[in-house]
């Protein structure tokens, strides 16, 4: 390689986007010229120059405010009802209300709820995280990145998992506040649907995954382990969000 | 799924917009928008589908706003642009002076500076990038290094003139 086949190789060798092939030979030839290495090295530094925070313009507070004043509904406030009014969300609870229909009408009889009230709040939880005021506080694929964000946060250290493989890929987590405490809730996504799973130090015994009722056309399961509760609530259908917890549940967790 | 990445759609917007109040224009319109059609989202990157409706917005604004903005359409062939990146004496290894580069940023014409700041502050891929500004993949690997050899001569002029004052 000549310097003249290396220099418009050297932009994606330092951007990580140059195929392994080329990179071997790039870094021969980088090994025998000063220029191109200089060349490299100044690319380098002007990446590093370009990344710094004091470039980097945040949203000012007035925007941020204007914006959510003029969201459809005021951030804090939590939904006692379904928000019918918003085209995108109709769409999605019609649809999770077909699948409600049929389940009421394919089950002989729904099982009992272990906690409606609970159940609510999760829905609730659930609901807000949607409202575009607050779905993400950490947003990151990797476990590695979302696990660390909680400590001293929570006063527990949440199971994170990412089950991309599963196609259920973890998108992030943020703190929510459910049932009178900081809880953990982890966001996954399937195709457009959000899972949000609700995890906190669970205080009664460890039980099986169960769907609860659905709630406003929102599908619930519950269960415990010997450490945590969980609430996995998404406009899912049933068995895909059955699906995603047993997987969850299967899945490797993460050393805290 | 608006609000986690408002930050990124005022960082691009104002970049492109060039001053705050322009920007928080262009942002709040986008990111009423995006709420808006959030039904329509199919994709996966929350973040790259709102900055490409900031993208848009802010380009419909410019028609509107500054319909006489020349850097409108640059000739991605024949504009050539000295290479100062090899010379023989080391460029400045630390640009620590942000409003030089804040200026030498501000520069450039606005398909590069969208570029710079998509691949340098977002951290998108070029595939991400061609996709978002909705140009063949060579085009942003061209024009990424067109706006580095620019940003480079003007650092390394500002440089050197700093050396001697």
């Amino acid at each position: 390689m000549n310097c003249q086949q290396a220099k418009p190789l050297i932009d994606p060798y330092a951007d990580g986007e140059l195929e392994a092939s080329a990179i071997l030979e790039l870094e021969q030839h980088l090994q025998s010229c000063p220029a191109c290495t200089l060349a490299l090295r100044n690319l380098q530094s002007l990446k590093k120059t370009l990344k710094q925070d004091a470039l980097y313009f945040t949203a000012p507070a007035e925007l941020r405010q204007r914006i959510k004043s003029e969201l459809p509904s005021p951030a804090k406030t939590v939904p006692r009802r379904p928000v019918w009014s918003w085209n995108w969300l109709t769409t999605a609870m019609s649809s999770a209300f077909a699948v409600c229909l049929a389940l009421l009408l394919t089950m002989t009889l729904s099982r009992p709820s272990a906690d409606q009230s609970l159940a609510h709040e999760v829905v609730s939880g659930h609901i807000r995280s949607l409202m575009g005021s607050h779905a993400l506080d950490v947003v990151s694929t990797d476990q590695h990145t979302v696990k660390p964000w909680f400590n001293g946060k929570l006063d527990f250290s949440p199971p994170v998992k990412d089950l991309v493989s599963q196609e259920f890929p973890l998108i992030g987590g943020r703190l929510d506040y459910i049932s009178g405490r900081n809880v953990a809730a982890l966001v996954f996504q399937r195709h457009k649907h959000v899972i949000n799973l609700f995890i906190w130090p669970a205080k009664e015994r460890a039980s099986k995954p169960a769907s609860i009722t659905p709630i406003q056309g929102y599908n619930l399961i519950h269960w415990s382990d010997a450490q945590m509760t969980f609430w996995a609530v998404s406009d899912l259908n049933e068995s895909e969000l059955m699906q995603f917890v047993q997987d969850f549940a299967a899945g490797e967790t993460m050393n805290p | 799924m608006v609000m986690p990445h408002l930050d990124a759609a005022y960082n691009l917007a104002r970049w492109l917009a060039g001053n705050d109040h322009d920007a928080q224009d262009v942002a709040q319109e986008a990111s009423l928008r995006a709420f808006k059609f959030f039904g329509s989202f199919r994709g996966e990157n929350a973040r790259a589908w709102l900055l490409s409706i900031v993208r848009n917005t802010f380009y419909t604004w410019l028609r509107k706003n500054r319909p006489l903005d020349k850097s409108l359409d640059i000739n991605d062939e024949t504009t050539e642009i000295e290479d100062v990146s090899a010379n023989a004496e080391e460029v400045n290894p630390h640009f620590a002076d942000a409003d030089a580069v804040r200026r030498a940023i501000a520069e450039l014409p606005v398909e590069f500076r969208e570029i710079v700041v998509l691949r340098e502050m977002e951290g998108f891929s070029y595939r991400e990038i061609a996709e978002l500004a909705e140009v063949p993949i060579g085009t942003v690997m061209s024009r990424l290094a067109r706006a580095r050899k620019l940003l480079q001569k003007r650092l390394t002029a500002e440089f050197n003139q700093g050396d001697e004052r």
